[in-house]
C-alpha cells in the first residue's frame, strides 16, 4: 500500500516538473496572444498609419505613436552611447587588468550595488540632481531649460545601464584564449595594442550582444524615464527636449484611459514594446550562448 | 630613429599607457557615481526616517506628517506572496533543467527564461491586468503578487539549475541504488545539498522585485489606507515614491525620500545576503 502511493507521487512529481516547465516555456507565447487579443480594436480601427502618424490626441480618438517610437529610440541609443565607455572600461578593468583579488571583487560588488537601487529611485534622484544640472547647460545655450527631457532621462538611464553591460561584458572578455593574448604579447604587442587589435576584435560578437541586451534593457525602462523625460507627446527637436517614450505612456495613461479603443491602443504600444524587446533578447541570447562554449 | 626605437616603440609605450589611464579614470568614476548617488540618497532620507514614517498612514494633501506604514505593509504583502507563488514553480523548472541538460526541449526552455528575463516589466503588467484585473473587474493586491513573481521567475530558475549541475551524480545514484525514488531523491538528497544555491536564487529574485513600480501600476494599483486584504488594492513603498516624487509638496519628497532609504536599505541588506551564502555555502564536492 505504501509502496503504490509512494509509486504514485513519484509519478505525480515528474508530470508536475514537466507540466511547469512547459507553462514557462510557453508563458512568452501566452504573453504575446493576450496582447495581440486585447490590442486587436485598437490595431483594426488605426491601421498601419498608427506607426508614423504624428499626433496623439486621445480625446478625438487620433492616435499616431511615432512621437513616443522616436523619443523612446533616441532616449535609448543616447544612453547606451553614454555608458559605453564606461562599461568597456569597467569591464577591461575587471576582465582583463585586474581579474582576481580582493580589490577588484570588492569593485565589482560596488558596480553591482548600482544594480540594487530601483528604478523610481533613479528617477527621484534624477529629478534633484541631474535635473537642475542639465536645466544649467540649458540656460546657458539660451533654450528653455525645464530641466527634465531626453538628455537628463538619457544620463539617469546610463547610469543603471552600466552594472548590467559590465557583467555582459566582462563575462565575455575574460574568455579570450589565454594562447591568443600570449601571441599578441610574444610578437611585442603593448597591453593597449593587445586589447584593441586581440581581445576586442576576437570579441566583437559577443560585445554586441551585451550591449545589444542592454538596448532591450533600456527601451523597456519605465519608472526614472517616466519621471525625467518631461512627458509631452511631440516629436522632439533636440536632445534637449522633453519627449516621452513607448513604456512611459503606458505608465501614466494606461489607468485614466477612458474608452475600449484608447486602452486597446496603449496595449498595442504594449505589444509593440514586447515584441521588439523579445526579438533583441533572443538575438542576444543566441549570440552569448554561442560565444561561451 | 634610434635602434632603441623599434616601430615607434616610445609613441606606442606612451600610447599604452593613456590608454591604461583612460580604464582606470573611466572605472574609477562609475565607482564614483555609486557613492555619489547612495551618499545623496541617505543623506536626503535619513532625516525623515522616524518613528512616525513606519507608524502613521499618509496625510491627506495640505496635512504635513503622516508616513509610509500602509506601503511598507503593502509591500511586504505583495512581495511575500509573490514570493510564495515564485519560489515553488521556480525551482521546479530549475529540478527539471537540471535533469534534462542537453535535450533540445530544455535548450528551449531555457532560453525561454532568459527571454522572459528581458521583457520589459510595464508589459507584464499589462498582461496580468488583461488575465485577472479586467475580468474582476478591480485592482488587487495579489494579481500584482503574481505579476511579481513572473519577474522573480528567471533568477531562481538559473541558480537552482546551476546549483544542481555542480552536485555530483554519484550521490544521486547513491541514493537511487538504496531504493528510494525519484521524488525522494530530489526532496531528501539533491535539494538540501544545493540549498544555498537556491536559497541565494530567491532571494535575488525577491531583490529584483522588491523596488518595482511598473507591473504594480496596474495591478496592485495604490491605496491610502491599510490594508491586509489581498484582494484589495494596496500601496507599495515605491509606488508611494513614484507619486509623491511627482507631486509639487516639500513633505511628500520628505517622505518620499525616507522611503527611498528603507527600500535601498532592504535592498543592500538582501544582496549582502545572498553574497554571504555565497561563499559559505557554496556546493563543493
Amino acid at each position: 500500500m505504501k509502496n503504490r502511493w509512494r509509486v504514485l507521487e513519484n509519478k505525480i512529481f515528474v508530470r508536475w516538473l514537466s507540466f511547469v516547465s512547459i507553462v514557462t516555456m510557453i508563458l512568452l507565447l501566452v504573453f504575446f496572444l493576450t496582447l495581440l487579443i486585447s490590442s486587436w480594436p485598437a490595431i483594426k480601427a488605426n491601421g498601419f498609419g498608427f506607426l508614423w502618424g504624428k499626433t496623439w490626441d486621445p480625446v478625438a480618438n487620433n492616435f499616431g505613436m511615432l512621437p513616443f517610437l522616436v523619443g523612446t529610440l533616441i532616449t535609448s541609443f543616447l544612453s547606451l552611447l553614454i555608458s559605453a565607455p564606461f562599461s568597456i572600461a569597467a569591464a577591461l578593468f575587471l576582465g582583463e587588468y585586474y581579474p582576481k583579488g580582493l580589490i577588484p571583487n570588492i569593485f565589482r560588488n560596488v558596480i553591482e550595488l548600482l544594480a540594487a537601487i530601483p528604478s523610481v529611485v533613479y528617477g527621484f534622484w534624477g529629478l534633484y540632481t541631474v535635473a537642475p544640472l542639465v536645466s544649467k547647460i540649458e540656460m546657458k545655450l539660451h533654450m528653455p531649460a525645464p530641466g527634465v527631457g531626453i538628455f537628463t532621462a538619457s544620463i539617469v538611464l546610463s547610469i543603471m545601464l552600466i552594472p548590467y553591460s559590465v557583467s555582459l561584458i566582462r563575462q565575455v572578455i575574460s574568455m579570450t584564449p589565454v594562447a591568443l593574448k600570449e601571441a599578441a604579447y610574444a610578437l611585442g604587442s603593448t597591453r593597449a595594442e593587445v586589447i584593441t587589435k586581440v581581445i576586442i576584435p576576437s570579441n566583437i560578437s559577443g560585445i554586441s550582444a551585451g550591449f545589444l541586451l542592454s538596448l532591450g534593457r533600456a527601451l523597456g525602462e519605465t519608472m526614472a524615464v517616466t519621471i525625467l523625460i518631461g512627458n509631452s507627446p511631440e516629436i522632439p527637436h533636440n536632445i534637449f527636449s522633453p519627449s516621452y517614450t513607448m513604456a512611459s505612456v503606458i505608465a501614466n495613461e494606461f489607468t485614466e484611459a477612458v474608452g475600449n479603443i484608447y486602452l486597446s491602443t496603449l496595449i498595442e504600444v504594449g505589444l509593440l514594446l514586447f515584441v521588439v524587446t523579445t526579438i533583441i533578447n533572443i538575438i542576444g541570447r543566441i549570440i552569448i550562448k554561442r560565444v561561451s562554449y | 630613429m634610434t635602434p632603441y626605437d623599434i616601430q615607434g616603440l616610445k609613441g606606442r609605450r606612451i600610447k599604452d599607457k593613456i590608454f591604461t589611464s583612460m580604464v582606470w579614470l573611466l572605472t574609477f568614476s562609475c565607482l564614483a557615481v555609486v557613492f555619489i548617488i547612495l551618499f545623496y540618497i541617505f543623506e536626503k532620507g535619513i532625516g525623515s526616517l522616524n518613528w512616525a514614517l513606519f507608524s502613521q498612514n499618509p496625510k491627506p494633501v495640505g496635512e504635513t506628517g503622516g508616513g509610509l506604514l500602509n506601503a511598507i505593509v503593502g509591500s511586504l504583502m505583495v512581495v511575500t506572496i509573490g514570493a510564495i507563488i515564485a519560489i515553488p514553480v521556480g525551482v521546479s523548472v530549475g529540478i527539471y533543467l537540471a535533469e534534462n541538460r542537453g535535450r533540445k526541449l530544455s535548450d528551449r526552455i531555457a532560453l525561454a527564461v532568459d527571454v522572459l528575463q528581458g521583457i520589459p516589466s510595464i508589459v507584464i503588467g499589462i498582461v496580468i491586468y488583461v488575465w485577472i484585473v479586467k475580468p474582476t473587474g478591480k485592482f488587487s493586491s495579489y494579481s500584482g503578487s503574481i505579476a511579481l513573481a513572473i519577474m522573480m521567475l528567471p533568477p531562481i530558475i538559473k541558480n537552482t539549475e546551476e546549483t544542481l549541475i555542480l552536485i555530483p551524480t554519484t550521490l544521486k545514484e547513491a541514493s537511487l541504488a538504496l531504493g528510494a525514488s525519484y521524488f525522494r531523491t530530489t526532496m531528501k538528497v539533491m535539494l538540501p545539498a544545493g540549498i544555498g544555491g537556491i536559497f541565494s536564487g530567491c532571494i535575488i529574485g525577491i531583490a529584483r522585485i522588491a523596488g518595482e513600480v511598473a507591473p504594480l501600476l496596474f495591478t496592485a494599483f495604490g491605496n491610502p489606507a491599510l490594508n491586509f486584504n489581498i484582494l484589495k488594492p494596496v500601496d507599495t513603498i515605491p509606488k508611494v515614491i513614484f507619486t509623491y516624487a511627482s507631486s509639487p509638496y516639500d513633505d511628500w519628497h520628505r517622505i518620499a525620500w525616507g522611503g527611498s532609504v528603507i527600500l535601498v536599505s532592504f535592498i543592500i541588506l538582501l544582496n549582502t545576503i545572498i553574497k554571504i551564502f555565497e561563499s559559505r555555502w557554496k556546493v563543493q564536492f
